[in-house]
């Protein structure tokens, strides 16, 4: 007889390694999956998880580990403040999307000006952008006590659309022979994000999602405000009698990660991506919510968790071309990661107790 | 650019040379289990997708070419494809792991690709690089095409003349000119059989979305069409049609012959494999040069599906009439007089439109209601 008993506190150990023991997990079952298709497991699982750091072109892959991950860690991290709070805003890629609208349309307007200023004029708007986005559910929450998780999915689906009505419309570049998108930012220097050190990967949306992990990482463990949202997860009524206003929180935690949604967009649109396009928005919004599970809502685990993410999708690809598995099963491998890392984090909360039931 | 300085590009090269030459370096993937590509094939061929191989339509047409390359060329050739890229820095990642890994020869097959091929293209300069339905090129970079809009045009032949509501429905992709050329295609060729013929256009702003393109499909049936064209790859506007009953569809990318007899009654098919395997052997014998391919019906890189018994036997005996007359050249699917959406004047009374207009076409031949959006 197995039997589930509740810890009085989390435990410390399996907190951290749950997430270690649900990537386990995930190689295992997936090394599973991959035999299942008929190919081989260990290389397949190699080709995702050792290829992309240690493999021949690793100096290929290494960098693109930062661009595909500083986007995921940014908007992780914003999402973990209102997470741990018992705020669910679930429309990060709504916020990204308009961040990178408002930071492209500002510097689109000053076209062709050639100052450094519009870069940094650019990452103010961008990040108001999305900070604006994300006030839509915050204030409809505070006022009207609508749902954020519906409200802040929705907007997602209204952002998108706005998306296509600029890459056609008003951003769609006068020189490009009428095809939509938006000029290519990358290539215009004023507003370019480009590398820092040439060849590393490293733009200006690395360095931002280093200092939010850092920023995150004080605010959470020493600030009063740090001590106020993991009091309003853990014990909303306690918290309410300690003076912790619910409304502003729910409005400051929308709001930081509306805005660190928002930069991640602008990083995107100005960097890799360079132009506002029909199709600028990948997903890193809705993945970004794996990542911060994944890294247990803490800075430096979210830093990992990016980190494991983004192997997964260049060591996905690397999977695809040398040994040819579909990309559905890279896919199914990154729900999986979700799904072991939810099944496990029982470990944390409830000691399992093997031998006979007592008899009451 | 995304996160890469020209500076670098001698590197690149380099570290390529450095990789398909070196035997110790191949002995080390190896041992990681990662096969070498480039090994033992004379010339390895990469294919760049933007949707799954099993959509049934665009990318399912493709990869056709591709499995067509590996039946012709045997064991002399090696293909690899990715597939689901998004169009953006991904795509840039994903070209750049082919050339790394041997590829010689790499198929970007969808116009959101353009900026990314030039980029990765201009950093391996051995390698060649082939861009479908765009309109830049470089030395290692073609662009190919092929004349969608003359199978738009067998279509609207057939849909103007089977409509009892003389409404057609179309669902298009994104408002790009290979679209709109479609568009105007079909609406010449209705209008030229039927002058009652009216146009009812839904932007579904995806490639492929079965739900979105079910809803356009259902929408456009409720307004009363019943011929629906389809830019979008999907089926889910045939499995649409076939629960409504009584309307008839046409297949689009590949011939979604499942859905025949009705509600498809014909198909616009792409076929890609001849052009993929003569640039392959232009690879292998070292005649390869950039180019722009745009090849229609004659060149068989666009085939009409058979045409069902649901058409009466004269429309269909004119529809390849129509057909074959394109495929010789001697009717051009835009034949003046054509005027343009607002009233002036396009093609004069047996001039027939040039490519460069066609290419960029970004206008609605007169008739055609509604506003391509901007």
């Amino acid at each position: 007889m197995i039997a589930l008993e509740k810890r009085p506190q989390p435990s410390k150990i399996w907190t951290v390694a749950t997430p270690v023991l649900a990537v386990v997990l995930t190689m295992i079952v997936g090394g599973i999956l991959f035999a299942a298709l008929g190919k081989d497991p260990i290389a397949t699982i190699s080709a995702i998880f050792f290829d992309p750091l240690f493999s021949e072109n690793a100096w290929f892959y290494r960098p693109q580990l930062l661009i595909k991950g500083a986007p995921l860690v940014l908007i992780a991290i914003g999402l973990s403040f209102g997470f741990r709070a018992g705020i669910w805003n679930i429309g990060a890629e709504g916020q990204y999307i308009i961040g990178a609208i408002c930071g492209a349309a500002a510097g689109l307007a000053l076209y062709p000006a050639e100052t450094r200023l519009i870069f940094p004029l650019m990452v103010i708007t961008g990040a108001l952008g999305g900070w604006a986005w994300a006030m839509i559910p915050g204030i409809l929450r505070v006022r009207f006590g609508t749902n954020e998780i519906l409200v802040s999915l929705m907007l997602v689906y209204v952002a998108e659309q706005l998306l296509a009505s600029m890459a056609l419309g008003l951003l769609r570049n006068p020189e490009g022979m009428g095809f939509p998108g938006s000029r290519n930012l990358a290539q215009w220097p004023a507003a370019a994000n480009g590398e820092i050190i040439s060849g590393s990967g490293m733009h200006w949306g690395v360095v931002a999602a280093l200092i939010a992990v850092i920023f995150a990482y004080v605010t959470l463990s020493r600030h009063i405000f740090g001590y106020q949202v993991r009091l309003s997860g853990q014990a909303p009524r306690a918290a309410r009698f300690s003076g912790v206003n619910p409304g502003r929180l729910v409005l400051i935690c929308m709001g930081i990660s509306g805005a660190l949604a928002g930069l991640a967009g602008l990083f995107e649109v100005a960097g890799p991506a360079g132009q506002i396009s029909i199709d600028f928005n990948v997903g890193y919004g809705f993945t970004a919510i794996i990542v911060a599970f994944l890294g247990r809502l803490n800075p430096i685990g979210i830093l990992l968790a990016g980190g494991v993410m983004a192997l997964t999708y260049i060591g996905g690809e690397i999977a695809q071309l040398q040994i040819g598995l579909p990309a559905a099963a890279i896919q199914l491998l990154q729900g999986m990661l979700l799904f072991f890392l939810l099944a496990v984090d029982v470990l944390t909360n409830y000691r399992v107790r093997f031998g006979r039931e007592e008899i009451a | 650019m995304p996160g890469w300085d020209p500076a670098n590009t001698g590197d690149y090269t380099l570290k390529r040379r450095n990789l398909l030459t070196s035997a110790a370096v191949a002995a080390t993937l190896a041992t990681f289990g990662a096969p070498v590509l480039a090994e033992s094939h004379s010339v390895t061929v990469g294919f760049v997708y933007v949707g799954p191989v099993g959509d049934g339509g665009w990318t399912y047409e493709h990869n056709e070419g591709r499995l067509a390359v590996e039946e012709h060329f045997g064991d002399a050739v090696e293909t690899v494809f990715v597939e689901s890229v998004p169009e953006g820095p991904d795509a840039v990642r994903v070209m750049t792991q082919m050339a790394l890994n041997g590829a010689d020869l790499i198929f970007t097959t969808s116009f959101g690709y353009m900026d990314q091929t030039i980029e990765v293209a201009s950093k391996f300069p051995d390698v060649k690089f082939e861009h479908a339905t765009g309109f830049k090129r470089a030395d290692n970079v073609s662009t190919y095409s092929a004349r969608f809009y003359e199978g738009r045009a067998v279509q609207g032949h057939i849909a103007g003349q089977i409509t009892q509501s003389n409404t057609i429905g179309y669902i298009a992709s994104f408002p790009i000119p290979e679209v709109v050329r479609g568009i105007n295609a079909a609406y010449v060729h209705a209008k030229a059989v039927n002058p009652d013929v009216d146009f009812k256009v839904v932007w579904a702003y995806t490639w492929f979305d079965p739900a979105k393109e079910a809803e356009a499909a259902s929408v456009l049936i409720e307004q009363g069409a019943d011929v629906i064209l389809q830019h979008t790859d999907s089926t889910a506007p045939q499995a649409a049609a076939q629960a409504a009953g009584n309307v008839y569809t046409f297949g689009q990318a590949s011939d979604m012959s499942e859905y025949a007899p009705m509600p498809r009654v014909s198909s616009i098919i792409d076929n890609w494999s001849p052009y993929y395997i003569a640039r392959t052997q232009a690879v292998i014998d070292g005649t390869w040069e950039s180019t722009d391919t745009w090849d229609g019906i004659g060149a068989g890189m666009v085939g009409i599906g058979e045409i069902t018994d649901a058409v009466p036997a004269e429309v269909k005996a004119s529809a390849e009439a129509l057909r074959d007359a394109l495929a010789s050249g001697e009717t051009h699917a835009f034949t003046g007089p054509i005027n343009k959406q607002d009233g002036s004047a396009w093609l004069a009374e047996g001039e027939t439109a040039d490519d460069g207009t066609l290419a960029g076409m970004n206008f609605y031949v007169e008739g055609l209601a509604g506003e391509i959006p901007q």
